[in-house]
């Protein structure tokens, strides 16, 4: 599946649940430089919810886009600091 | 009645020295307020005081997401809440079967020995098909994040336990007033 984003780096958290699609955004998102962009893969319906609060509430990160089908839902998260 | 301030000036002027000491204190002023502005980061400090296998969760999964929003968090662990830091016994905390009107089952079946192995048998199962963390993986999680996890040491005696028996990272030599301290500086408290 292609994206229009210029993706960096795919966290895939396919099959795990709360917390760790939050969590685990949350660390490799500290491993990106200011302007790049993770896409974030999960199976858990609830990182829809989740993600969106997690990115209003941390400085540093904004959330671009949440795409959601087939039961997958893909998150993009960009660093901006 | 007279509303005139005996402490005012009588021609209505400020001298210079008056003048002086109020910049300095709108300075004084200013500066505590940048301050406070500054310190975005907020704060949360849990006590834990369960030792069951479903109450286990709560205040990890919050410390964990609270940590990765940022924000500076302790969790006390105190009575029963210390066994989630013990390294043997976070292992084999267990689920009453007794007194959780939503097991399907009657008290008088559930208090019948052997009921709680079974209910936390499956419990653990449900956790393990859901592929939801361990509670191993939420410590180790959350010490990763920075997450202070403290174990009461009053309780750590009470309970003949030893300091190393506890995770790495675990915070030891704590008592109540450091709770407290970190409660008052806390935008959220919670006790679970």
């Amino acid at each position: 599946m292609s994206s229009e984003y210029d993706t960096t780096e795919t966290l895939d958290v396919k099959g795990q649940s709360c917390p760790m699609p939050v969590v685990k955004t949350k660390q490799s998102i500290d491993d990106l430089e200011a302007g790049e962009i993770l896409e974030v893969v999960a199976t858990d319906s609830g990182s829809m919810s989740d993600i969106q609060g997690w990115a209003t509430g941390t400085d540093g990160v904004e959330l671009l886009d949440q795409v959601e089908g087939d039961g997958i839902y893909t998150h993009y998260v960009k660093s901006t600091e | 009645m007279s509303t005139d301030n005996p402490s005012a000036s009588v021609d209505g002027e400020i001298d210079a020295d008056e003048l002086l000491a109020l910049r300095e204190r709108v300075d004084e002023l200013e500066a505590s307020v940048a301050e406070m502005d500054d310190d975005s980061g907020k704060k949360m400090t849990i006590i834990a005081t369960q030792g069951t296998f479903d109450m286990a969760y709560p205040p990890l999964i919050l410390a964990s997401t609270a940590a990765a929003f940022d924000w500076d968090v302790v969790v006390f662990h105190t009575f029963w809440g210390l066994d989630i830091l013990h390294e043997e016994n976070s292992k084999n905390l267990k689920l009453s079967a007794v007194g959780n009107p939503n097991m399907p089952m009657p008290n008088a079946v559930a208090a019948l020995p052997g009921m709680d192995a079974m209910a936390t048998k499956m419990m653990r199962k449900r956790i393990d098909d859901n592929d939801t963390a361990t509670v191993e993986e939420l410590i180790d999680l959350s010490i990763q994040q920075g997450v202070d996890l403290q174990a009461c040491q009053m309780t750590i005696e009470l309970m003949g336990y030893d300091e190393d028996e506890f995770y790495d990272g675990v915070t030891t030599g704590v008592g109540a007033a450091t709770a407290i301290q970190h409660m008052a500086e806390s935008d959220v408290q919670l006790l679970v």
